[in-house]
């Protein structure tokens, strides 16, 4: 069979461009809006109000790290902020201003986690029910459940032991807590993600469901550990955000699920699953949350800032599409 | 079990198989079940005023349904519709602000807002290639910023002849209910006798191969959004008519409503399948239980968690049958 080479060009291909094109776009968007703030606002690099920054960031990367393995392996979880909510608000009342209590009450968040992070997965993986659904139910479940338990208004609170994890610094130093919280989540992602079995099976499942299933792999197991994941990165993301926020209210977690989403697909994550890696999640994160803190410094009043939210969302992935497009040809 | 292939001999399963064959069955079956049992258990659901309320309180869900019903059956969606409703409720009742004579051009410019809207959706996920949660989410996010910057509470008002919309009757049938109904008779035929509904199935289905056989993908899909923006126009100027002015949070319930409406009529997220007449049943069932909610008055909150079990029951249940 003779091949038609006359539809091959002769392309001078210039590797610098190349390999600028291979970046995710979201490093160079996260780039943009650093520099922006750094124009806007100089005093943003100094270290305190640097490390402000990370510990506010924090809570948002660990929830949409976790957030990440569900849509990886090909579902959606949009019960995420209220199971951040149910977290803060059974904390509260748990330790209840007892410092003693705090240990009980990181078990009974991961206690709650595992258990919303099961259901969220066995609903979804046996009966069937798209995990847009799934998690919408769970989500009004679970909304409701919490205003029930609280009776409307958050009861108890937490104490400083608690607190420390989002708000302190090590020891005397200018590192939050929650950085390295956070650093080892990471790193553990990481693992998972790119050195274990579990990892791989994530990517397989997501990319293509009935082959990995004729190639053995348990696809119902592993998307169910995915949602059992994120749901453990919302319970710990409500530690670190009581910590920063110092109390728990009804509305902590709002909101959550739809910037865990964004911050995913920012970093260039195919909503349909199979694709991306951890540090575009990260840089996701992390341009999300300055962006936030950019249009604080702009001073927009707060309406306006979901305004230009929406856009830089629509335009980051767009942009994100058209390269993919162009990078085909 | 059985290795008989084609019709068994026993009855049971010959009407088995007559079920099976009448479409939507599962989530008609699901209505007519709850629809009985809240007859026979619940105090006072039969009524006539009663069924009046359950059939004025299924328009608004259920015109906004009906247009995201064509978004899904593409394997799109819309969640931007609340957030635009409550904008559209907030622009008629400032626009008409009681006069008669702005009843009409405010029609009119909602239709224009709504379907402006859809459009922007469709040329933004079929022309940018943008995922359309992504892409509804932030048209969601953009036209809540420019709502609350200016508005926090109701604005204007409409004249008590608008109100006619809401409140009045064609005979014992309330002048919504018919409005519905037409609608959603219209957007059946759409669906099923026309080419448009016939590429939006393609496109739902399988869109490589659609654009492959010829099907104008991006187009069909913009009109679908456009229908979808429409649908949100009509469910605006019928509350307004209801609640007599907008306010900017009137909307608020109706984006993850309408989807869970649509879900529980048959139509899968991931696109292909469905129907304005399952989407009805759907719409049907969700306005039974808030109906009943009331009547056997459950707090709010309960509400939530009893809806979120449905939710997932119905879907679960509907899932399974087709799976079989």
């Amino acid at each position: 069979m003779e091949v038609d080479t006359t539809t091959l060009k002769e392309k001078k291909v210039n590797p610098v461009i190349t390999f600028l094109q291979r970046i995710p776009v979201i490093y160079f968007v996260m780039l943009l809006i650093f520099v922006v703030i750094g124009i806007v606002q100089p005093n943003f690099y100094n270290s305190r109000p640097f490390f402000g920054f990370l510990k506010r960031a924090a809570p948002l990367i660990v929830v949409s790290i976790g957030q990440m393995f569900v849509i990886i392996s090909g579902e959606f979880d949009l019960s995420v902020g209220s199971l951040i909510t149910v977290c803060a608000a059974v904390a509260a009342k748990v330790i209840f201003n007892d410092p003693t209590k705090v240990w009980e009450a990181f078990a009974w968040i991961l206690g709650i986690a595992l258990v919303v992070g099961l259901i969220n997965g066995l609903v979804t993986t046996k009966l069937r029910v798209p995990s847009f659904i799934t998690t919408l139910g769970m989500m009004l479940i679970l909304t409701g459940a919490i205003s029930i338990y609280t009776r409307g208004a958050p009861q108890g609170g937490v104490t400083d032991n608690f607190r420390i994890y989002g708000r302190a610094n090590i020891g005397d130093s200018i590192i939050p807590i929650a950085l390295i919280v956070t650093i080892v989540v990471i790193a553990i992602a990481i693992i998972i993600m790119h050195y274990t079995t579990l990892g791989r099976r994530i990517y397989a499942v997501g990319g293509n469901p009935i082959a990995a299933r004729l190639s053995g792999v348990r696809v119902d197991m592993v998307k169910t550990l995915a949602f059992v994941l994120c749901a453990l990165g919302a319970g710990l993301g409500s530690i670190l955000i009581v910590g920063f926020a110092g109390m728990s209210s009804l509305i902590i977690g709002k909101g959550y699920e739809f910037q865990s989403i964004s911050a995913v697909v920012l970093g260039g994550v195919a909503l349909t699953g199979g694709s991306g890696n951890v540090g575009m999640v990260v840089a996701g994160a992390l341009t999300l949350q300055a962006l936030f803190s950019l249009l604080n410094f702009l001073g927009l009043p707060l309406p306006i800032r979901l305004t230009v939210q929406g856009s830089i969302i629509i335009g980051a992935v767009a942009l994100a599409a058209w390269r993919d497009i162009r990078k085909s040809d | 079990m059985s290795t008989i292939s084609g019709t068994s001999r026993n009855f049971f399963s010959q009407v088995q198989e007559i079920f099976n064959r009448i479409p939507n069955m599962g989530v008609y079956g699901v209505l007519v079940l709850i629809f009985v049992g809240c007859l026979i258990f619940v105090p006072n659901f039969g009524s006539p005023e009663n069924v009046r309320n359950l059939g004025q309180h299924s328009v608004a869900l259920g015109l906004v349904a009906i247009g995201q019903t064509f978004v899904i059956i593409a394997a799109s969606l819309d969640l931007s519709v609340g957030v635009s409703i409550s904008a559209m409720a907030v622009l008629a009742s400032l626009m008409m602000d009681g006069r008669t004579s702005m009843m009409l051009p405010t029609v009119l410019m909602v239709i224009g807002f709504g379907t402006f809207v859809g459009l922007i959706n469709g040329l933004i996920i079929a022309k940018l290639r943008v995922n359309p949660f992504i892409a509804t989410l932030g048209t969601w996010l953009i036209l809540q910023g420019f709502l609350f910057s200016r508005f926090d509470n109701f604005a204007g008002g409409v004249p008590r002849e608008f109100e006619y919309l809401g409140y009045g009757q064609i005979g014992p049938v309330p002048v919504g209910v018919i409005m519905f109904f037409l609608v959603a008779a219209g957007g059946q035929l759409l669906l099923s006798k026309t080419r448009f509904g016939y590429h939006l199935f393609g496109i739902g289905g399988n869109q490589q191969v659609s654009r492959l056989s010829g099907v104008r993908t991006a187009r069909t899909m913009i009109i679908a959004h456009v229908l979808c923006g429409l649908g949100a126009a009509l469910t605006a100027v019928f509350i307004v008519s209801r609640l007599r002015a907008g306010a900017p949070w009137v909307g608020e319930t109706y984006t993850l409503d309408s989807i869970a409406a649509v879900v529980v009529g048959g139509a899968p997220l991931s696109g292909g399948i469905g129907s304005i007449t399952g989407t009805v049943a759907g719409v049907l069932i969700f306005s039974i239980l808030n109906n009943i909610f009331n009547i056997l008055n459950i707090g709010a909150f309960a509400q939530l968690v009893i809806r979120g079990i449905i939710l997932i029951s119905v879907v679960a249940f509907y899932s399974f049958r087709l799976r079989k």
